[in-house]
Order: C-alpha cells, then sequence, then structure tokens
C-alpha cells in the first residue's frame, strides 16, 4: 500500500481501503452507566439495523442490602413493559476462595418455562456487596427485529459472591429465546432487591 | 456519508472513511499480534512493543490461534501482573470441561476439574486441557478480561478453549471453560501465556480491545 491511502492507516480521519472480506464488525451504539438506579433500561438502538447485538456488562456493583441478584428482560413494545415470555436453561460453576467448595451444576431453580419474570443472570446467588465484588459478562441477543423466528440470547457471567461469609467466583451461563414473534426493541437489567450501584452496559451491533 | 464512499459501506473492496477512534473498523480494535515460536512465553505488557492493556478499552480479548506445544501432556497457562514485573496475581478461579472422543466410545461427559482451579493462589491458570503434541493437534478459543485497569474493583475473566488432546493414546475433542477473578485492585497491565513445562512451539495469541465509545 502506498500514497495518500498508506498514510491514513491507523488514524481516525480520511479515507482507507476496505477490509478485505467485508465490513464485518463490531459497531458501538451505546453506553449506559449505572448509579444507585432501580433498573438500567436500554430503549434505542435495537431494531433490523443488526442481526446480531451483544451487550456488555462491566463492574456491575449493587448497593448495600438485602440479598439481591441481577435480572434481565426484554421488552416488545418499546420498553414500557418488560415481561416477554422466555424459556431458558441455566447453568453455574462455583469455587470458594477457601477452596472449601467448587462445582458445576444445572440449576432447575432458576430456568424459566414460559415466563414473563426476569431471566437471573448471577445464578440465584447474591452479589456480593463489598466494595471490590463486581459481576462482568456478555449478551448476544439475535435477530430481535424478525417477526418469523422467537428471539434467542446466550448469557455468561463471572462475578464475585458471597455465601456464610466465604467469598466466591461464580459464573453463570445461561442460553434462552423469548417465545415471542413480536419485534424485540428494548431490554432491562434490575435487581430483585435494591438499586444497582453502578457498572457500564455498552450496546453493540454486528454488521453482517 | 454519500457518494462512492457510501457506496462501499459493507463491500470487501474500494474506499472508505477511517474509523473513528482509531485502528480498526469497528468497536474490536486490534491491538497486538505475537506469534510463537519454540517460545517459553508469550507477554503481553501495556507500554511495550506497542501492546496497549489499560484503561483505554473497558474489556480486552485474547483470541488463541492453534496454538501447538512442544511437550506433550503440559497445561497452557495464563498468569495476570499486578504491579511489579513478577505474573503472579492472587486469583480464584473455576474450570470445567467438556469432552468426546474420536472412537464415539461413549466416553464423553461434562466435569468439574478441582485440580485445575485456583483458590487464592498466585500459580498460573490452566486454560486449556492438557497438550497435544501430534502434528495436527492445537488450542484455539479465548479470554476476555474486564476492566484490567480497575483500582476498584477486582478483576474478572472468562476463557473458552478448543483442543485436541490425547487420554490413554485416543485423541479426544476437549473445551475448557475457565473463569474466575484476580482478587487484587491493583491494575492488571500485563498478561502472560506460556506451557505448564516446555515451549510454546508455534501458533498466535491476538489482542484487541473492546470501545466503549
Amino acid at each position: 500500500m502506498s500514497g495518500i491511502i498508506a498514510q491514513n492507516t491507523l488514524d481516525n480521519s480520511g479515507l482507507v481501503k476496505a477490509p478485505a472480506g467485508g465490513s464485518d464488525a463490531w459497531t458501538f451504539i451505546s453506553k449506559t452507566t449505572a448509579s444507585a438506579d432501580a433498573t438500567v433500561s436500554i430503549t434505542s438502538g435495537i431494531d433490523s439495523t443488526y442481526k446480531l447485538y451483544l451487550i456488555t456488562l462491566k463492574d456491575v456493583h449493587r448497593a448495600d442490602g438485602s440479598e439481591a441478584w441481577l435480572g434481565f428482560n426484554l421488552s416488545t413494545d418499546g420498553g414500557s413493559n418488560y415481561d416477554a415470555t422466555k424459556t431458558s436453561n441455566l447453568f453455574n460453576t462455583h469455587h470458594r476462595e477457601n477452596d472449601t467448595s467448587a462445582s458445576i451444576s444445572y440449576n432447575d431453580a432458576q430456568d424459566l418455562a414460559q415466563s414473563t419474570a426476569d431471566v437471573n443472570i448471577s445464578t440465584g446467588i447474591e452479589l456480593g456487596v463489598d466494595s471490590d465484588a463486581s459481576l462482568c459478562g456478555t449478551i448476544y441477543l439475535y435477530d430481535p427485529s424478525n417477526t418469523t423466528f422467537v428471539k434467542h440470547f446466550l448469557i455468561k457471567t463471572a462475578f464475585m459472591s458471597y455465601y456464610s461469609a466465604n467469598p466466591w467466583t461464580v459464573n453463570t451461563n445461561v442460553g434462552g429465546y423469548a417465545n415471542t414473534t413480536s419485534a424485540v426493541d428494548a431490554v432491562q437489567f434490575k435487581m430483585n432487591s435494591g438499586n444497582i450501584d453502578a457498572g457500564d452496559f455498552c450496546l453493540y451491533g454486528l454488521t453482517t | 456519508m454519500t457518494g462512492i464512499i457510501s457506496d462501499n459501506v459493507g463491500r470487501p473492496s474500494g474506499l472508505i472513511k477511517a474509523a473513528s477512534g482509531g485502528t480498526s473498523t469497528g468497536a474490536w480494535t486490534k491491538i497486538k499480534t505475537l506469534t510463537a515460536g519454540a517460545d517459553s512465553t508469550l507477554d503481553f505488557v501495556d507500554g511495550t512493543d506497542d501492546v496497549v492493556l489499560d484503561s483505554t478499552y473497558p474489556i480486552y480479548r485474547f483470541s488463541f490461534i492453534n496454538i501447538h506445544a512442544e511437550t506433550s501432556g503440559e497445561k497452557f497457562t495464563v498468569n495476570f501482573r499486578d504491579g511489579g514485573s513478577a505474573y503472579d496475581a492472587t486469583k480464584t478461579t473455576s474450570y470445567f470441561l467438556a469432552y468426546q472422543d474420536e472412537a464415539g466410545s461413549g466416553d464423553a461427559a461434562l466435569s468439574y476439574i478441582t485440580s485445575k482451579d485456583l483458590a487464592q493462589s498466585t500459580d498460573a491458570q490452566p486454560i486449556a486441557q492438557d497438550t497435544n503434541v501430534d502434528n495436527d493437534a492445537s488450542i484455539s478459543g479465548y479470554l476476555h478480561l474486564f476492566n484490567p485497569s480497575s483500582t476498584t474493583f477486582v478483576k474478572h475473566f472468562i476463557s473458552n478453549t478448543q483442543s485436541m488432546t490425547l487420554s490413554s493414546g485416543n485423541p479426544y475433542s476437549y473445551q475448557a471453560f475457565v473463569t474466575g477473578y484476580c482478587n487484587v485492585t491493583a491494575a492488571i497491565d500485563g498478561v502472560q501465556f506460556s506451557m505448564s513445562s516446555g515451549n510454546i512451539d508455534s501458533g498466535k495469541i491476538k489482542l484487541y480491545g473492546l470501545g466503549d465509545s
């Protein structure tokens, strides 16, 4: 490569060659930062522009209070109601810092069968409330604007939890679908009790 | 956007506008590729050899492409630097596998492996099932590292690898899932990959950053 095109490589402006193979790339859409919020909702940017969306969760921290876990739900009416009917599966691993307990298990208390309740993305285990405890993870939402098929999602989170004062690392894996042929156009996160103290929720779309 | 530039968006040729924010089209920015050639370690250190591993990105991804070991039966591992030059961040992790043998003998299962998790340990964390040195055997997969520059929270990571592994002389497909955190509030500014013994014979590790603006 030579000339002005070469000069623009790695620059933030100007003209460059289109990537070989096309422009498959994740596009940043929005960031929502929680600050002692009861809910975090993403009500724009989820439409037919992209066939696959990624939501990243960075250092979600809950406020002090009773035991609480983080929930996720979907809306088909622009965020007026977060009550899509869902069927999902969930399994998790955990390991305590003091090495007294470690396992993988299917968690049938936290899966959903045609339920409008929130998807539990922290395994029904309380998020740690210590100042250094947080939850991180990813959510892939497939073709939310499709009006033919159900809407699949895949969720993977990692967080620090507590049980009997012992910190754990917990990994939650959720697969499921919103059992609707209506377009999903908004999503929401909330604790089952108390506020989301902090955390970033970023939305990306995949151009294909 | 109008004209020929607009027409070229999404096409595999022609001219387009440079990506806002830097070195890549899209939110994932490729930062560095390391290619193994009988190396004892592959190190990504912030500020060294064009590596960025700081607050520039909230999430980093390491992609493993056909990692091939020099020695059989060893572990492909990761460790983290949390100040100083040693890769010795304290970690608590979980490790489980899904596997199936090529023969289809029914030896297939999902299993938690207590010998490969860590409880407040500074040891390197295995992120794949034991190595196989057959010419066509390798390890591929990824590791996500969340917000390594935070000085408030622990540093979570999630890894998923797929490998061809020998067990009792039989080749298996092994998928390893590792999740955990560096239990430190100091920033993580270096990540090291190595084998538990012997060198990384070949393969590539690519580092990407995911922008949030």
